[in-house]
């Protein structure tokens, strides 16, 4: 062997032996990391279904030491406000997902036509909002006194709608379909509507459902409008019923340690640990499914549109 | 042949149609709103409105700065800002880097979707899992420390500490979120720029460090660059749900957009609020335009727009 290959082999030995270091170090990283990730989730869920008792005198475990079903048996005792809060989260993530894909995808499908000469324009003018806007104060004064949005279920849905983030990674998905398809569509005397609608949306299948399912996460999760804008408790989505209910919760707590009862006959923790199962139940079962259309509309959005 | 923006309406009118629901929504929603920011130079009152409402001046700005709170606000904003870009984009490298070199796919895949996971949750859930931890009662760090026969902690009259906790949830948080982005840059690297390095000898870490780090390079500056812009705007969502409306609290954690919202609530003295949104947009979008700016003088390609 010629001195050169034989530093080279060597050198490749030590590497891998490196290399080992390095892998096991990465699995045990990573590992614990996703420990880190999950470990909450567990709990959340393990404190669910464990009785007050254990809670408040052994703390949370990764298991439940005795199996309860307690506090979902107070939750399910008065499912009216429960039902009716699912119902409003869903009628506002189903409207607000329908109505925003479709206006999302028509919009980012003129934005892309390179043939539409204003397309930079409008996209700038859109655009211009996540650069500047009208802040807390004026945003909430303008939409409560002048467009009356105040206890209205459509301050829930409409703001939601116009993420324009979503719709560069629309125009990058409409981007993908070659512009020869729309050409000869034309030349067969196809209007832009009818192009839209027949051609288009069915070719946009995937990016479809990525945005729908972006909306439909941002909607579902949504508190921070319905803490600004509604006041009737039956209209309050799932996610600011909880919020409503731990803040109840703690108000209660510090009342009842400053004149003395004792806190035991309040909600309890594993009543808000069973609600929060509840109000997140819905995206960790679909979660498996749908990982993968986030993951591709965050790959495509970081690719600048 | 003309080209003026009349041929263009007639040429197109299809087009601009179906641009018209979302721009006039963005139009209400977006820009319309930004005229409620001359409150800043008001003496609001509810009754005149945004418009009827008395000139003040600078008043509102003196006020706010005068009293120490524009500054502690800002400043808090600004660090904040500073410390969860450097953490949670630090984070978020080394994990895909990691990631990127697990070899077992099964360990990759699971691990990718755990880490993924918090993203999916609203803040509301993380701001239970926060409380489920740190508070005094029946806190899990406190059973912990009771358990060792240690002085329980009340971390919520300790703000010297929230920096910390608030940049680990954060982290913690979007660390799946900013690693897919990473991910994706690295796995666009060409394969056979790491099979020439295996076969020259490198190890592990010069394949990292000269291939894999400059291959992400410009994703990490794009990255910065979104939150540099964003310097002046706390993550409400984040901050309120993690620390409430704690008063011992607010020296260390009030960033503009909690210190607004809760002016917003209680009513007090409203414009000097708005004075506050009205330099945290203005600011906001004149840092933009600044560094975008200078990138595009330096490395026009890592412009944002």
């Amino acid at each position: 062997m010629q001195p050169a290959a034989r530093a080279r082999a060597g050198n490749r030995i030590r590497n891998s032996a490196s290399r080992k270091v390095f892998n096991g170090l990465s699995y045990v990283i990573i590992g614990l990391l996703s420990l880190l990730c999950l470990i909450p989730f567990v709990t959340l869920i393990s404190g669910s279904f464990t009785s007050e008792q254990v809670i408040r005198f052994e703390g949370y475990s990764l298991f439940p030491k005795e199996f309860t079903l307690e506090a979902y048996e107070i939750v399910f005792k008065n499912p009216q406000k429960i039902l009716n809060a699912y119902g409003i989260s869903i009628f506002v993530a189903v409207t607000g997902t329908f109505i925003g894909l479709f206006l999302n995808a028509m919009t980012a499908y003129v934005l892309s036509r390179q043939d539409f000469k204003y397309r930079n324009f409008f996209s700038f003018f859109y655009y211009f909002t996540t650069l500047f806007n009208g802040g807390m104060v004026s945003t909430y004064i303008f939409y409560i006194r002048y467009l009356n949005l105040k206890d209205s279920l459509l301050a829930l849905i409409l703001p939601g709608m116009l993420n324009v983030f979503y719709l560069l990674i629309m125009r990058s998905f409409v981007k993908t379909i070659p512009p020869a398809l729309i050409e000869s569509a034309k030349i067969d005397g196809a209007g832009e509507l009818r192009i839209f609608f027949k051609i288009i949306l069915p070719l946009l299948k995937s990016g479809l459902a990525t945005i729908g399912l972006f909306l439909a996460l941002h909607y579902w999760n949504d508190w921070y409008n319905a803490m600004l804008y509604i006041d009737s408790e039956n209209k309050y989505p799932l996610q600011y019923m909880l919020y409503a209910m731990i803040q109840q919760q703690k108000a209660l707590a510090s009342i009842a340690s400053q004149v003395g009862i004792r806190v035991e006959n309040l909600p309890t923790n594993a009543l808000k640990l069973a609600m929060a199962v509840v109000t997140t139940g819905p995206i960790i079962l679909v979660y498996p499914f749908v990982q993968k259309y986030f993951v591709k509309g965050i790959t495509i959005g970081s690719v600048k549109g | 042949m003309k080209q003026g923006i009349l041929y263009e309406l007639k040429k197109n009118k299809a087009l601009f149609a179906m641009l018209i629901p979302f721009t006039l929504m963005i139009i209400v929603f977006n820009y319309l709103p930004m005229s409620g920011l001359i409150i800043a130079f008001k003496n609001y009152r509810f009754d005149l409105g945004v418009f009827g409402s008395h000139w003040h001046g600078l008043e509102n700005f003196r006020y706010l700065f005068s009293s120490g709170t524009g500054w502690n606000i800002t400043k808090n904003t600004v660090l904040y800002n500073l410390l969860n870009l450097v953490t949670s984009q630090g984070l978020a490298i080394v994990a895909a880097i990691l990631i990127s070199e697990l070899t077992n796919r099964v360990f990759k895949r699971l691990t990718q979707s755990v880490i993924f996971l918090p993203y999916f949750i609203s803040w509301v859930i993380v701001g239970t899992f926060v409380f489920n931890i740190f508070n005094y009662e029946t806190g899990l760090m406190n059973n912990l420390l009771a358990k060792l026969g240690m002085e329980k902690v009340n971390i919520y009259a300790m703000p010297g500490i929230w920096p910390v906790i608030i940049c680990v949830f954060n982290a913690w948080k979007w660390v799946g979120y900013n690693s897919i982005i990473y991910i994706a840059s690295i796995s666009g690297v060409d394969a056979e720029c790491y099979e020439a390095a295996d076969i020259d000898g490198a190890n592990i870490f010069q394949r990292i460090w000269h291939i894999t780090l400059p291959a992400i390079r410009p994703t990490v500056i794009t990255m910065i660059l979104l939150q540099v812009g964003r310097i002046l705007r706390g993550d409400f969502e984040m901050f309120y749900q993690i620390v409430g409306n704690n008063g011992q609290l607010y020296d260390a954690t009030d960033v503009i957009d909690t210190y607004v919202f809760r002016s917003l609530l209680t009513n007090a003295n409203l414009g000097m609020t708005a004075a506050a949104t009205f330099y945290q947009s203005v600011l906001c979008f004149a840092i933009i335009m600044l560094v975008n700016f200078i990138v595009k003088k330096i490395e026009p390609e890592y412009a944002l727009f």
